[in-house]
């Protein structure tokens, strides 16, 4: 691997990492969705230099652009910034520093215990990134899970829906489009 | 990658960006100039011939100004927010060609930064991130009228990106491509806004509401919010936020004139290519001009008004477009 490459990969991992760990122990909830957002740019251009500019925009327009302005949006329309500074489930941070260390180690004892030399993996075909070849992929080689996906979709919308339309009037007592400011169904 | 082709792409970016700030600077001119005609003014015309100065007055002054910082604020955000707003105006229009090829001293240089195969997608990447700018501003001057005008912008801004990004659809199923200039290519002989008339008027409005501008400027009405976002910005700051206003214009004026109205062709543009950047700046003047005629004719829409014409009317006819659209292209077989 070229030198410019490994530096460039190197700072954005640094990047990706440091933006991770920020967002976890930000008190601040702003700050962690914008360390949040940071992350999700960070990693779009990963996508962007490993040559997936589709995913790679796809990742900051959906996830970074549309998701976290409406996190950041409930935020600021709730108020709550400010985040508790004990964690509501006690000893998670253990837990979770324990099963970090032991990745660490698992990913160290893999590398250093491998048998084989690391492969290359296998060089894909030059247009494959194109967003005509994702197309036919996702229309005629996964349609299935493509449907399933978007069916997923669908009733996650209609649940979400359901959700906020839980003050809709008692039966009976009033179901014209005049009822929403009525009573609340306890 | 060669030292003459770095370069190259140092250059053409630096005219990007000089062109759209200089484009900002004159663009507040022109709207002045016009708003003062259409209201029976004179407009600014002491600074220089034709008040042509006018821009470097105001650069000067916004300089000059003192920066207020309030003592609630949070001070590494409200410095950032400006910043934020800026830099995806500047850009965003990295994906838009200017021209095809000219010759120059020899070497055949392309009127264009770069011609992605995911052009349009990093339009709406690059647009969907400038909500923070805004948002953030209003949320870091501790201000409850800056934090409403934030909230608004927000609400109005991800309302409208799915009409806007429906719009794309009806020219990108056109064309069979996201390239902008497979797009514009296509339409060599006939203009997208006939074959997608409703497409275009959907483009128009949703890039309305995207960059704020009357009559859907509700995040920053004077009269109800003081003024929104950036009530408590000063000086060079405040100038950002006005910068990334008119630079949006100037874009969203250059994205509409490529995917409806041909973009930098035009008659005779195969044999003289440098007619290209002439059409597209003649195209975006007009825009503009639409633009701030619509401004100084219509009043302002009201906020519960605004969302349902995005949710109830724009992004169904987004969605009954793109249907209607690929069956077409289907049966034709395009």
């Amino acid at each position: 691997m070229a030198l410019g490459t490994l530096i460039i990969f190197a700072v954005l991992g640094l990047v990706v990492a440091g933006s991770a760990i920020g967002m976890l122990v930000s008190r601040n909830a702003i700050y962690a969705a914008l360390f949040l957002v940071l992350n999700f740019i960070a990693v779009g251009v990963l996508y962007l230099i490993l040559g997936a500019p589709f995913i790679s925009f796809a990742q900051v327009a959906i996830y970074a652009g549309s998701i976290m302005v409406l996190f950041v949006f409930v935020i600021m329309l709730l108020g709550a910034e400010q985040l508790p500074v004990q964690e509501p489930l006690r000893g998670q941070r253990w837990i979770g520093l324990l099963a970090g260390v032991l990745f660490l180690l698992e990913a160290g004892a893999f590398f250093y215990l491998r048998t084989s030399a690391p492969q290359w993996a296998a060089e894909i075909g030059f247009g494959f990134e194109s967003p005509v070849v994702v197309g036919r992929m996702l229309i005629e080689k996964y349609l299935l899970p493509f449907e399933i996906t978007g069916f997923l979709l669908l009733i996650a919308v209609v649940g979400a829906i359901f959700l906020a339309r839980l003050d809709t009037p008692v039966r009976g007592k009033g179901l014209g489009r005049h009822a929403q400011t009525g009573e609340r169904k306890e | 990658m060669d030292a003459g082709l770095f370069w190259e792409w140092v250059i053409k970016s630096l005219i990007i960006v000089l062109v759209l700030t200089g484009g900002f600077a004159y663009a507040t001119l022109y709207e002045r100039r016009v708003i003062a005609r259409i209201q029976v003014r004179i407009g600014p015309n002491r600074a220089g011939p034709f008040g042509l100065l006018q821009p470097v007055a105001d650069g000067i002054k916004l300089i000059f100004k003192e920066e207020l910082t309030p003592a609630g604020a949070d001070k590494v955000l409200f410095f950032l927010a400006p910043i934020i707003t800026v830099l995806p105006s500047l850009v965003i229009t990295a994906v838009v060609p200017w021209g095809d090829t000219v010759v120059i001293g020899g070497r055949a240089i392309r009127l264009y930064l770069t011609d992605i195969n995911v052009g349009l997608l990093y339009i709406l990447a690059v647009a969907s991130i400038s909500v923070y700018g805004i948002v953030l501003a209003g949320w870091a001057s501790n201000n409850k009228y800056a934090l409403l005008g934030g909230l608004r912008s927000a609400a109005q801004m991800i309302s409208y990106e799915l009409a806007l990004g429906l719009s794309f659809v009806g020219p990108v199923l056109l064309a069979g491509s996201l390239s902008l200039m497979d797009i514009i290519n296509a339409q060599k002989h006939l203009w997208f806004v006939v074959l997608q008339p409703a497409a275009f008027l959907l483009y128009f409005l949703a890039s309305l509401a995207e960059v704020n501008r009357a009559p859907f400027d509700m995040p920053e009405a004077e009269q109800e919010l003081t003024a929104g976002y950036h009530a408590e910005y000063s000086g060079m700051k405040f100038a950002l936020f006005f910068m990334a206003e008119y630079i949006k214009m100037i874009a969203v004026a250059m994205i509409g004139a490529s995917l409806f109205l041909g973009g930098y062709m035009g008659p005779f543009v195969d044999r003289f290519p440098w007619l290209g950047p002439v059409y597209l700046f003649l195209k975006v003047a007009v825009w503009l001009f639409v633009l701030i005629w619509l401004r100084a004719t219509l009043p302002r829409i009201r906020y519960d008004r605004l969302m349902q014409l995005g949710w109830k009317v724009m992004f169904p006819l987004g969605l009954l477009n793109a249907v209607v659209t690929a069956f077409v292209v289907v049966l034709v077989g395009g």
